[in-house]
């Protein structure tokens, strides 16, 4: 509010249809989801059906916001707005891996130990306390993931690229377009490479480490932590390429970019979530 | 109810946005205004509680006499466990959700919320989640019966409701995130100038503790869901011993979100009670700045407290009297609310419309609520009371008579506001005595049969607790028949009725009292000056 050209002035939007859109697809990726995962025909389709009008809303919706950000309609106070709103949502996503970070730790410290214990001989005999496991109903041998292959060069990768979507920022800043976007392209290509080395990784692990899903709860937590992660790796990627896109349509200039600031913050935000696997996960 | 106004909006707002707005339908489905999104949230929430309503009184029929009557113990249990996630994901937070809507940018002197094309995607959902929720009663299988807190392994064992059960959340979760990053945005970035932190509205202040509640917990409940999901259809084994997991594991994320839910729940009830209460004494809140510390170390101290629910699964005895300790601790700060609003009663010149009346009852009853939470705390008494009619009775004194009770005295605090019209206060009063009394007669009774053993979600009983539930059933069902009559004070006060001013009560302050009445579509094109006189504090 310091500055009073801007605070006499508020931005409200138009009315729009796209909230309703992304209800329906909403609506539709559920029922979906829940049809095919009970086999039930036709669930597929439903599901796909919801992709298709998510994907229309997305377009449709952020490309809205793309033009009246160009058209300059979003003054110093809606720019606060976002940050806030960016930083929260941030927030929001940090609690939702703190849930799976907290299961890890739960069956860590307390599960596998208590079924392991004296207590509890009658029901599990012969089950004995150590990490990886996959519990003590387990058949087949597993062999768990080591830490200093692949996952270590996927923290060099992730590393690596705050390092160069921070040199991109650089070159925007300094109105250095081409730096930006070879800045912004190098980012994209490192995510990527993470990306197809984290399918490959569950390649070897279900072909040959024998490390599934269903290998107990190691196998869930390792799954669904690196899983979710992987998902949200693929979300950054997509938004860096929007971003390049933008970049090279010759959007933000060296004062207003919060876009770019945006996804370079979400970015950094995957990485750290990685360093955490990589240590609880991977190498303790 | 903006219809008449809508023609007189002048926009100042965006460049493109003069002159066309859709109308009919389709200017519900795609707006962007504040005041019509916080309307659609409390009609949605008033259809959910009489929606969550019918099925309390189905379980209150099924227990009017022992043995089974009407219903099948299954269809029993399902109905017990949508009738508690209508309750509180459908009615009740998004009720608090249409007041902060409503009145927050009319407090803070902001033209509309921060993001109003996401706030209208925030209501949008959760009509997507109700489909989900009412449709799970039509699978094979029917919907969830697990309670509403969904523990394994019962819930890995549901049908396909309990899958639509866990996108309903998912879906209801994305709409309380997107609300919540909306108000807080609204709440930092959008006030008046002059209008700092400690001069804002207390409403203002518990939704803004309130929406950080939702940021953290809502994403926890979404992952203890997901995990259900996974358990359930890919094999993996968190909630399963035989993989290494824990049953109890799922209790212990489920409660990281459930304590603080009752927080999300009570906060804002807490925020609308600091208006009312002050307003009809004529005077300002007691202790503004104390009130602010209290609702910020309840929303803090909430994230701590939650095995408080899990004294009986096992947990180590330290574990116990930490939780126990823990939780006595946030009777500190509610006991100061309390206090604080008895203060701003003490010698205030007091008249008692029915929104003062609603927060009084709010007011003893929401004590009683919290003074059975101190009970139900302590470890030695709860492992005696866990799952009992006790405990059944002491959430519904917090939800039903605090946060009820308190979007009640909000509702006819500000109808005013919102019609231009005032309410029958006849009708009004007889709305509050008759839930007043018939509250009671449903649910203080529970006590004593939980005190007596009678165990909760149970269709049927033994005969020695026959009388206190006929008791009780017949107050549930006068309680019920007693919320239509908000439907005919509502319906008159938007057809007519005596023309409201712009300060209908003289005592209330702030700035959403100096706008007319009914508030115009878009209050403020202009940041307008905060006259101290207005503060609260």
């Amino acid at each position: 509010m310091s500055n009073p050209a801007s605070a006499s002035r508020y931005f409200v939007p138009q009315p729009s249809h796209w909230p309703l859109v992304g209800s329906l697809a909403l609506l539709l990726l559920a029922t979906g989801a829940v049809l095919a995962m009970n086999s039930v025909a036709g669930g597929s389709l439903v599901l796909i059906g919801g992709f298709v009008v998510l994907a229309i809303m997305l377009f449709g919706w952020f490309g809205r916001v793309i033009g009246e950000s160009e058209s300059g309609s979003y003054n110093g106070q809606v720019d606060r707005s976002f940050r806030w709103a960016m930083s929260w949502f941030i927030f929001s996503e940090v609690m939702f891996f703190a849930a799976f970070f907290g299961a890890l730790f739960y069956v860590r410290v307390l599960s596998v130990p208590d079924i392991a214990s004296p207590d509890q001989a009658l029901l599990w005999e012969g089950f004995k306390d150590q990490w990886p496991t996959a519990g003590p109903a387990a058949k087949d041998l597993f062999t768990p993931m080591h830490a200093w292959g692949i996952p270590a060069i996927n923290t060099l990768l992730l590393l690596s690229s705050g390092v160069t979507i921070t040199w991109a920022h650089w070159g925007l800043l300094a109105n250095k377009r081409q730096q930006l976007i070879v800045g912004l392209a190098m980012t994209i290509v490192l995510g990527l490479v993470f990306i197809s080395l984290q399918a490959y990784e569950y390649f070897e692990a279900y072909s040959h480490l024998n490390l599934k899903m269903t290998t107990g709860v190691y196998g869930s937590t390792f799954y669904m932590l690196t899983g979710f992660h992987g998902f949200h790796v693929t979300l950054g990627a997509t938004m860096l390429i929007v971003i390049l896109v933008r970049s090279m349509k010759g959007h933000f200039t060296a004062e207003r970019h919060f876009a770019f600031e945006a996804v370079a913050w979400y970015w950094h935000f995957v990485d750290v979530v990685w360093l955490g696997l990589f240590i609880v996960v991977y190498w303790l | 109810m903006q219809a008449t106004q809508h023609a007189a909006h002048t926009g100042n707002h965006d460049d493109e946005s003069h002159g066309h707005h859709p109308t009919g339908l389709m200017r519900w489905v795609t707006t962007t205004n504040h005041k019509d999104i916080g309307s659609m949230y409390l009609w949605f929430s008033f259809i959910m509680f009489l929606v969550g309503g019918a099925m309390s009184l189905i379980i209150r029929g099924e227990l009017l006499a022992p043995g089974l009557q009407y219903v099948s113990p299954e269809f029993y249990n399902q109905m017990l466990t949508l009738h508690a996630l209508i309750m509180v994901f459908g009615a009740i937070m998004p009720a608090f959700v249409g007041f902060a809507n409503w009145m927050i940018p009319m407090m803070i002197g902001a033209p509309d919320m921060a993001f109003a094309r996401m706030n209208n995607w925030s209501f949008w959902l959760l009509p997507p989640a109700a489909i989900l929720l009412v449709a799970s009663m039509f699978v094979p299988g029917g919907a969830a019966g697990t309670g509403w807190t969904l523990y394994p392994p019962l819930s890995i064992q549901m049908g396909m409701g309990m899958d639509l059960t866990i996108f309903a959340v998912h879906i209801l979760g994305m709409s309380s995130i997107m609300g919540s990053i909306n108000i807080i945005t609204t709440i930092l970035n959008m006030r008046a100038p002059g209008m700092t932190l400690m001069k804002m509205p207390l409403f203002c202040w518990t939704w803004l503790v309130t929406g950080f509640l939702l940021i953290a917990s809502m994403p926890i409940l979404a992952g203890a869901v997901t995990m259900l999901l996974t358990d359930r259809h890919f094999g993996t084994s968190f909630f399963s011993a035989a993989g290494g997991g824990d049953p109890v594991l799922f209790q212990h994320i489920f409660w990281f979100f459930g304590h603080p839910e009752v927080y999300i729940i009570a906060l804002p009830a807490f925020g609308v009670v600091s208006h009312v209460i002050p307003a009809f004494s004529r005077k300002h809140l007691f202790g503004y700045t104390s009130m602010v510390y209290a609702i910020a170390a309840i929303g803090l101290i909430s994230f701590f407290v939650w095995a408080h629910h899990m004294y009986v699964t096992g947990i180590p005895l330290t574990g116990q009297l930490y939780f126990m300790y823990a939780t006595m601790l946030i009777a500190i700060p509610t006991g100061v609310k309390v206090f604080n609003w008895i203060t701003t009663m003490w010698r205030g010149s007091l008249s008692f419309e029915t929104p003062m009346l609603f927060a009084l009852g709010f007011l003893v009853l929401f004590t009683i609520g919290g003074l059975t939470g101190l009970v139900l705390a302590m470890t030695a008494v709860d492992i005696q009371l866990q799952d009992t009619y006790y405990v059944v009775a002491h959430f519904h004194y917090v939800m039903v008579a605090g946060a009820l009770f308190s979007a009640y005295a909000g509702l006819y605090f500000w109808l005013p506001k919102w019609t231009g019209h005032m309410y029958h206060e006849g009708l009004g009063k007889l709305h509050f005595w008759s839930s007043m009394i018939f509250f009671n007669i449903a649910f203080f009774p529970q006590h004593f049969l939980g005190l007596a053993g009678m165990p909760r979600r149970i269709p049927d009983y033994a005969q020695q607790f026959a009388d206190f539930n006929l008791i009780s059933t017949v107050g549930a069902f006068g309680f019920g028949i007693s919320q239509l009559l908000v439907l005919v004070v509502v319906f008159k006060a938007v057809k007519g009725g005596a023309k409201a001013e712009s300060r209908p009560w003289d005592g209330a302050h702030g700035l959403e009292w100096t706008v007319p009445s009914p508030a115009p579509y878009h209050t403020f094109e202009e940041p307008p000056a905060f006259d101290p006189a207005e503060a609260h504090a």
